[in-house]
């Protein structure tokens, strides 16, 4: 079993707790505005490795994995490849690796999520718009998809973070903020919100892809924003005013 | 108990008459400490008000051009200078270089040239007396090595495949243990010299004249250690009685060392645990609280980072910023388990806080991977706040030094007191390579008489034809051509060695070791990553020669691609290991001089910036010109696989052949070590439990952004204590040539979105 990968980063520290192994995987569905990872879009590119080849890759980070570190699968999408990601991580646990899968969850599909999140510890859950319309605009996919994998997650009793990228203007106003709130406060899971602030760093891939930016001029939110989304996703208490 | 200023202390071997041994002290005595840095103390008022004080005098001297102030007559002894102060009411700790502070000290031992040549360059002229002296009547170390050169030996230095060796200034790298002064008082430690220069009787061999000579030397040392102290209203001549006693005792004898000589690396040993013994011993007595006992250590500290010699400014593009390698190395385990950390190892690195961040004294800490959480997570808490810090491996030294050595100037583990080592600069093994290709034709430099490129070893065969290069053939030549190198390079320090015993003789730091000291022939290695990537160009991609009309070999055409040194990739990495491997075994294979043990560093310090500069194109892409990667660090930009990855790498060059230490400078910037400040201590811990535990030697970690470098070399005014770790050692920004800001900003620094 092969799969297709962009790039290895074999010291990724906000992708999951601890020092963290990350496999990129190549191919995505999705075209996210934001994108800050254009070149990983395209199925079928990239290196092929099979499953045994990357995970002795990993392996040989095995010594900084300590208070919860180990490997994190992202992308690109890697449930594109979920077949090969389940052998990955089958391979992984049986060394005693913590796995996480750094999904958008629009590919979910129950019958091959059962198979993968045997093996999966932690799944870091993209939840890229709570408004099925926004989303549609932001993405070209309906989140249903997306919602339906967190709830199936929280019932099988699955741990995930929901993180949020804050782009102002696109998901940064207070009232899409505590719908996503009331959402995941319905999930029995959830370990962590994170909030990722948009950056323009992507912005010169495209100029090498030859793409056409589609957030030219976009800022980062001001840290006031940002602060605002983390008051709003994270407090205890429900935001009722 | 032989001396009443040992009460309170537990007796063992180190208090039995005749006996040194201030390991056994520490190992009897000492408090190890497991908690963190919440008991620790800010500076007091004085601690300040000196170090405003301080932080002027630099700014004058920043100004001055680089030296504030120098002396041009009295040549500097142990006795030379009469007391000088900064400020007296306030200074807890005592004793300056000179009468002044920021005045530095004329040394002309090692060379009475270097001397007068760096005076000149700051505008100051050598009294005509003292050149006279030092001219016709008594000879300099540089003198001496000059006269017994040979011809191939000056082409070699010349053609800087041979750079830094200590044949025009001090050597350095030796370390006497101050500890001695303050736990056994100086009387003491003479009658154990007389007794030992006592046993050196029967047939007078050259050997025994010399030990007998250099005993003398030695006592005579100690003699004007107790005069020094006397110059500062102090006795030395007993223990020290309290831990202000103590410190004082053994900075005198630190001061008395670099007062002596002015050596590369003047290094301090291993002191903080020690001094925490009296420091608990006067908190447990009422006489001392946390704050005065942080207050000593801040003002012994603050002397340390005055320390200052006169030196030539091509020395200082060779090592950049002024350095004297004041290496304190900090904590590590005990060979029993318990950890050697203490409340004082707290203290000193809390300095970089009391007094904010600085090159000097050059804070290493011994990394084990037992080390208390507590004591961890505080070092990646200031590393990450003032990038002055640096790690060696603990768990790596241990084994084979036991736990009580200390490292000298940047990488070199020595066991304090009872090891010494006879620094070697380095070898560029890059640059052996284009001499391998060219049979030992440099590229570079055209012979005077021919007006072609000088033949600097002997006539060895080219590689002949322009088809791609054969890598068993380039390999087999460039292994004859280490042949050469290495027996040249040996013989080359050898010889200064010989000298520098003979015309600098460094009495009061052997005074401090014991009389039966071990030795390193400490050569270095440079160029590795460079020679690696070269070789593996060769092996996996096309490599082209491309010849002048001469027909040298003087640029590479490379088709496709090859695998890096950097990215933890075995193809690679194995040729590197080789290398290593390969030199140090023909290192090996010659005679060092007094029946020293041969050892290699894989260490630049800044000077890979210099050998890039006198290293011509190489097979694997590097301009000519262009720096060499510092130490054992991967070529720039090369690293692609991140940052573990390429710490990985590093990692797999096997100790062993290296004993002398393997240099890694890592940058990252904090983001890339997590997304808050306690995530980026535990990941930082992590990295250097992960590093320690694939066998690495030695990181230096840099926590910054390459726009905050841009933005200190355009405003060097708003970063005035902006300090960054360098291969070995820690450096103020500012004070780094333009290259070299240059080159430290164009390093991979790791960084992830």
């Amino acid at each position: 079993m092969t799969g297709f990968i962009h790039s290895f980063e074999s010291l990724g520290t906000v992708d999951g707790p601890g020092i963290r192994f990350v496999v990129f995987l190549q191919g995505c569905p999705m075209r996210c505005k934001y994108c800050h990872n254009p070149d990983t879009w395209q199925a079928g590119a990239g290196s092929r490795y099979t499953a045994e080849e990357v995970a002795l890759r990993a392996l040989r980070y095995k010594n900084y994995f300590k208070n919860g570190g180990g490997v994190t699968v992202s992308g690109g999408e890697p449930m594109m490849q979920a077949e090969f990601v389940t052998e990955l991580f089958k391979i992984l646990k049986a060394n005693g690796v913590h796995t996480a899968l750094d999904t958008s969850g629009v590919l979910f599909d129950k019958n091959t999520a059962d198979v993968l999140m045997k093996y999966t510890d932690l799944v870091l859950l993209d939840i890229k718009h709570i408004d099925d319309g926004e989303h549609k605009k932001l993405t070209g996919f309906s989140n249903k998809n997306v919602l339906a994998f967190a709830r199936y997650l929280s019932d099988i009793g699955k741990d995930m973070w929901i993180r949020h990228v804050l782009a102002e203007g696109i998901t940064d106003s207070d009232e899409y903020l505590k719908r996503l709130k009331e959402f995941t406060d319905g999930l029995k899971t959830v370990k962590k919100i994170e909030v990722l602030p948009y950056h323009s760093m992507g912005e010169e891939k495209y100029e090498k892809l030859g793409l056409d930016y589609p957030l030219k001029g976009m800022k980062p939110p001001a840290k006031e924003r940002v602060e605002n989304a983390v008051c709003i996703l994270t407090t205890k208490e429900k935001h009722n005013n | 108990m032989k001396f009443k200023e040992w009460e309170g202390f537990k007796p063992s071997v180190w208090s039995e008459d005749g006996e040194v041994n201030v390991r056994d002290f520490i190992q009897h005595n000492y408090t190890p400490y497991t908690g963190g840095g919440e008991f620790l103390a800010g500076p007091t008022k004085a601690t300040l008000d000196l170090w405003d004080e301080i932080l002027k005098l630099s700014e004058e001297e920043r100004k001055a051009g680089g030296v504030l102030d120098a002396d041009t007559k009295t040549v500097s002894t142990l006795t030379s200078h009469p007391a000088g102060y900064i400020d007296k009411k306030l200074e807890k700790i005592v004793g300056l270089q000179t009468d002044k502070p920021f005045k530095r000290a004329l040394q002309p031992f090692g060379g009475i040239k270097m001397a007068e040549q760096a005076l000149n360059m700051y505008g100051y002229e050598i009294d005509p007396e003292v050149k006279n002296i030092f001219t016709n009547y008594r000879k300099s170390h540089n003198d001496g090595v000059y006269d017994a050169y040979t011809p191939e030996m000056r082409r070699a230095r010349r053609a800087h495949i041979l750079t830094g060796l200590p044949d025009t200034y001090g050597r350095g790298r030796i370390v006497g243990d101050y500890r001695r002064v303050a736990l056994y008082g100086v009387d003491y430690l003479i009658e154990c010299k007389e007794r030992d220069r006592l046993l050196k009787d029967g047939d007078m061999t050259p050997d025994k004249i010399r030990d007998r000579e250099e005993l003398s030397e030695q006592i005579k040392a100690l003699k004007n250690l107790k005069r020094l102290a006397e110059i500062y209203g102090l006795d030395v001549s007993r223990p020290a009685e309290t831990a202000q006693d103590a410190i004082q005792a053994l900075y005198l004898g630190y001061l008395a060392a670099v007062k002596d000589q002015n050596g590369a690396a003047m290094s301090i040993g291993r002191n903080s645990t020690f001094l925490d013994i009296y420091i608990q011993r006067d908190i447990g007595r009422g006489v001392l609280t946390e704050e005065r006992a942080q207050e000593l250590i801040d003002h012994f500290v603050m002397k340390l980072r005055i320390i200052k010699f006169m030196r030539i400014k091509e020395y200082n593009e060779l090592f950049s910023g002024d350095p004297t390698w004041v290496t304190e190395s900090i904590g590590g385990m005990g060979t029993d388990g318990r950890t050697l950390v203490t409340k004082s190892s707290f203290r000193i690195l809390h300095t970089l806080t009391n007094l904010g961040p600085a090159p000097e004294p050059n804070l290493t800490v011994l990394w084990s991977v037992n080390l208390p959480e507590g004591f961890k997570k505080f070092c990646a808490g200031l590393s990450i706040e003032t990038s002055a810090i640096q790690y060696e491996s603990d768990d790596l030294m241990r084994p084979e030094m036991g736990d009580d050595y200390c490292i000298a100037c940047c990488v070199s583990c020595m066991r304090v007191g009872k090891d010494m080592q006879f620094f070697g600069a380095r070898a560029n093994l890059a640059k052996c390579l284009l001499y391998a290709i060219n049979g030992g034709k440099d590229e570079l430099i055209k012979d005077k008489a021919t007006g072609r490129a000088m033949q600097v070893s002997p006539v060895f065969e080219p590689v002949y034809g322009d088809g791609p290069l054969n890598y068993e053939e380039v390999v087999s030549k460039y292994e004859q051509m280490m042949d050469w190198l290495a027996g040249l390079y040996v013989n080359v320090l050898n010889l200064i060695h010989y000298m520098h015993d003979k015309y600098s003789y460094e009495a009061l730091e052997m005074a401090l070791h014991d009389t039966g000291v071990r030795r390193f022939f400490a050569t270095g290695i440079a160029g590795l990553s460079c020679a690696a990537d070269s070789l593996s160009a060769i092996k996996y991609a096309k490599v082209y020669p491309v010849r002048n009309e001469e027909g040298i070999v003087v640029d590479y055409k490379i088709e496709g691609d090859y695998p890096k040194y950097g990215n933890n990739d075995d193809r690679v990495d194995s040729i590197a290991v080789w290398l290593l491997k390969t030199f140090m075994g023909k290192i090996k294979s010659h005679y060092t001089y007094r029946e020293s043990v041969p050892t290699t560093s894989i260490l630049t310090i800044t000077s890979n910036v210099v050998y890039g500069k006198n290293t011509g194109n190489t097979p694997d892409g590097r301009r000519a010109g262009e720096p060499l990667a510092p130490g054992a660090n991967p070529m720039h930009g090369r690293d692609t696989n991140g940052a573990l990855a390429s710490l990985e790498s590093v990692a797999k060059l096997p100790y062993e052949y290296a004993r002398d230490g393997i240099s890694n400078t890592f940058s990252i910037t904090p983001g890339s070590l997590g997304k808050d400040g306690e995530t980026r201590k535990t990941n930082l811990v992590n990295m250097l439990d992960g590093y320690v535990t694939d066998g690495g030697h030695h990181l230096n970690v840099n926590v910054f952004s390459r726009d905050t470098l841009l933005d200190a070399q355009a405003h060097p005014e708003k970063y005035p204590q902006l300090t960054i770790r360098v291969s070995g050692y820690a450096v103020n920004f500012n004070k780094l040539t333009r290259e070299q800001q240059n080159d430290v900003i164009n390093r991979t620094i790791h960084q992830s979105f």
